[in-house]
């Protein structure tokens, strides 16, 4: 056992540190990669995605952490200087970020935001690219038809009799939600229920849900002839879209950041919305869009050969899968390789703990063990993007998640294995002169073990599970592809994640089941 | 810690023990010459356990003074002591994953002894269990009296010359039970050894013993030979005690 598990480490180390190079290259700062982000959404990715391509063009190695995570990530990234660049909103910025009361005119939003950000927090605001992207409250045309609604006022006198379908994003919001309320006085609905951007429209057209949250150029909102409702209290605040520019771009680098600015003014509302809805209705690869985007600005290159440019209609399920095999397996082992060194980790550290803990006073015992499952209650989300200030993105903080997470069953098993194991015997063998330490090892322990194993299988599949996370924080893994897909709207993106994920669980746990039979002591 | 030697004395002084408000042991003094048996009997909760567990420091009483062969316990390593003392507790207390051969080898095995496994399969054939088809098996894979057999063997097996038995043979059918008896007579001869033994049973105290001491609420209410204790019971509750029991001089062997 004690030779196979170092064996496993002996494998196991250097990928971990061929990882983290990877992510952070000990190059001269000249020959270091500008790293582009965007949040989990089409649009962003679309921005994202164009601001990578025009930096390529002219001569700068990019690297992609595109979908990277929510607000609170993205920017968390780019003040710790993990990311270089992302596309941001100056609403977001003013209300969300900044904390201040939302504004209606754009042009004081984005002087407000310029002014502070580079003082409070060393990021820049490049000028905005040119559409905006506010808040958009949407009911299918038979819901705004039977029941009058054209505005927002409308809604709030209607709202008891609908359910709304409202993202966790903005329920939380204080220029979501909690703000709407207080402008239109209100605004109950009969059911409010928290759902992901990617399957909101679907619910909505479905019938499943009867108002929902979305964002002005939403492609969707095309497709599905929804009726936008006017805000006619003027209460959404100006969201302009802008490359949000972190200091060691902005201070070494001043010919990306001008590389940049040459796409400011180029977007406007009508041509976002139609980029979307390729992307997000039409299935294109996301290349491809910001791809045509930019030759529609005029800043198109026609030789361009990097990416995948065939998007003529879409393949069998099946083939499609099989055709992201080589990606797929590449994604499933470095989720492999995340769960075996977060698992690694707890187990080295959660059944000594244990061991421990269970020599002292249950009640201390107990208090500190109950310390440790209150980790366990901390959403995975938050916990990630507490990690980021502290450990940058990448696979550092994803690997201290899933540490933490998989720590509580392994300890909590190992005391339970170890108090319970036969206390007779236990007894017994203290009385006939063992030292405490030698009924631990000899008694305790070996009894002890198919439970404590039990605890590292439970452990294990909670940690393949979470590691789908680690995409949030950059981390890659199978994650990737249920982000994405997520965003993009595309099943089998998810699919392509989601399917080895759930094998990976099953194979994991009926492996360590042959362990736990394997380990329990002949009786 | 020195040997104990070749003539054992138990001797308890004053022992007092309190778990909670209720005191358990209540000033008891007694002692065992060398080469006796000392049954402790009383209802449950007299302190019986209690006051067995004194003599190898499994409990250390609250005050008062135990020796074991003319020394304080309390100036011995608790841990050496348990290791030259045999011990049987309740039933049989045996290592469910060790085979029957480790388990009686385990004394010899702490102390380091040269010759650990020699000594477990002497102690085996002493207790009838031929090594060489019981040695390899497991608890699990014994009958009640087996493991007892067992557990005897693992007591005596590094040669000790004081052994406690708490209960040993309380949770056995009684045919074995009186197999069990004979035997642990017969082991008590050809060993020499000093021992005290925890029973509810008067028949089997009567049997086993040299003396007896009746325990009362933590206190000896009488500690004598049998045979005196059943011809003269110092205390009402003595001769109330024999009387349930349907004990009568003549079941003396």
């Amino acid at each position: 056992m004690r030779v196979r598990a170092a064996a496993v480490l002996l494998v196991i180390t250097p990928l971990l540190v061929g990882a983290q190079s990877r992510a952070r290259p000990l190059a001269p700062p000249r020959a270091q990669p500008v790293v582009v982000a965007s949040k989990p959404f089409a649009e962003s990715y679309v921005l994202g995605e164009m601001f990578a391509q025009v930096l390529e063009r002219g001569g700068w190695t990019v690297e992609r952490r595109l979908g990277l995570g929510a607000t609170e990530i993205a920017f968390g990234a780019l003040r710790a200087g993990a990311v270089d660049v992302y596309p941001e909103y100056t609403g977001t910025g003013l209300v969300a970020i900044l904390g201040e009361e939302p504004l209606a005119d754009a042009t004081r939003v984005f002087a407000r935001v310029a002014e502070e950000f580079p003082a409070r927090y060393g990021v820049r605001w490049l000028a905005p690219l040119g559409f905006q992207n506010t808040y958009a409250i949407a009911v299918r045309r038979g819901t705004a038809d039977s029941l009058g609604l054209r505005t927002l006022s409308d809604l709030a006198r209607a709202a008891p009799g609908l359910r709304a379908g409202l993202s966790p994003d903005f329920i939380g919001r204080a220029d979501g939600l909690v703000g709407l309320r207080r402008a239109y006085g209100g605004l109950a609905f009969a059911q409010e229920r928290a759902l992901l951007q990617a399957v909101k429209y679907t619910a909505l057209a479905s019938g499943a849900v009867d108002v929902v949250d979305g964002y002005s150029t939403d492609g969707a909102i095309a497709r599905y002839r929804l009726v936008v409702l006017e805000d006619d209290r003027r209460f959404f605040p100006a969201y302009q879209a802008a490359a949000l520019v972190g200091r060691r771009l902005y201070e070494d680098d001043p010919a990306a950041v001008v590389a940049l600015g040459s796409l400011a003014g180029r977007l406007s509302e009508a041509a976002m919305r139609r980029y979307n809805e390729r992307v997000e209705i039409g299935g294109e690869p996301v290349a491809v869009v910001a791809r045509q985007a930019l030759a529609d600005v005029g800043l198109g290159d026609s030789t361009m050969t990097a990416g995948t440019a065939t998007a003529s209609g879409r393949p069998g399920l099946l083939r499609d899968l099989w055709s992201r095999r080589d990606e797929t397996l590449r994604q499933t082992a470095r989720h492999l390789l995340l769960t075996v060194l977060g698992l690694a980790a707890a187990v080295l550290v959660g059944v000594p703990l244990g061991l421990g803990l269970a020599r002292l006073r249950s009640g201390a015992a107990e208090g500190a063990i109950r310390a440790v499952g209150v980790l366990q209650t901390i959403p995975s989300l938050a916990l990630l993007a507490f990690m980021i200030p502290l450990l940058g993105i990448g696979v550092r903080p994803a690997l201290a998640a899933l540490f933490l997470y998989a720590l509580y069953p392994v300890v909590r098993n190992t005391y339970s294995g170890v108090q319970a194991a036969d206390p007779v015997a236990a007894a017994a063998a203290r009385a006939l002169g063992m030292t405490d330490a030698q009924v631990l090892r000899h008694v305790r322990l070996p009894l002890g073990l198919p439970v404590i194993m039990a605890g590292v299988r439970t452990a294990a599949v909670i940690t393949v599970g979470a590691a789908t996370l680690a995409a949030f924080v950059g981390a890659g893994g199978l994650g990737d592809p249920i982000v994405t897909g997520l965003a993009l709207s595309d099943t089998r993106l998810i699919l392509s994640g989601a399917v080895p994920a759930a094998l990976l669980a099953l194979a994991v746990d009926a492996m360590l089941g042959v362990v736990e039979r394997r380990v329990r002591p002949t009786m | 810690m020195p040997d104990v030697g070749h003539t054992p004395t138990l001797r308890a002084e004053g022992v007092r023990k309190q778990y909670g408000a209720e005191p358990v042991l209540d000033g008891v003094s007694l002692r065992v010459e060398r080469g006796e048996c000392l049954a402790l009997v009383g209802e449950s909760g007299a302190g019986k356990s209690t006051l067995l567990r004194c003599f190898n420091r499994l409990v250390e009483p609250d005050a008062g003074t135990v020796w074991v062969d003319g020394r304080d316990v309390r100036a011995l390593d608790a841990v050496a002591l348990r290791r030259r003392v045999g011990y049987v507790p309740q039933e049989g207390g045996l290592l469910p994953h060790w085979t029957v051969h480790r388990n009686v080898m385990l004394v010899p095995w702490l102390r380091d002894m040269p010759d650990a496994g020699t000594l477990a399969d002497i102690a085996l054939e002493r207790v009838g269990l031929a090594p060489g088809s019981f040695g390899t098996r497991h608890p699990g894979q014994l009958s009640g009296g087996q493991r007892q057999r067992v557990a005897l063997a693992r007591a005596v097996a590094a040669g000790p010359a004081v052994v406690l038995l708490d209960e040993p043979f309380g949770a056995l059918d009684a045919l074995t039970r009186a197999d069990m008896q004979t035997l642990f007579l017969a082991l008590r001869r050809e060993l020499r050894l000093t021992a005290v033994l925890v029973t509810h049973d008067l028949h089997e105290a009567a049997l086993l013993a040299d003396h007896i001491a009746v325990l009362r609420d933590g206190a000896v209410e009488q500690m004598a030979p049998p045979a005196e204790l059943l011809a003269a019971p110092a205390t009402p509750y003595v001769a109330d005690l024999l009387a349930r029991a349907r004990i009568r001089p003549d079941d003396i062997p």
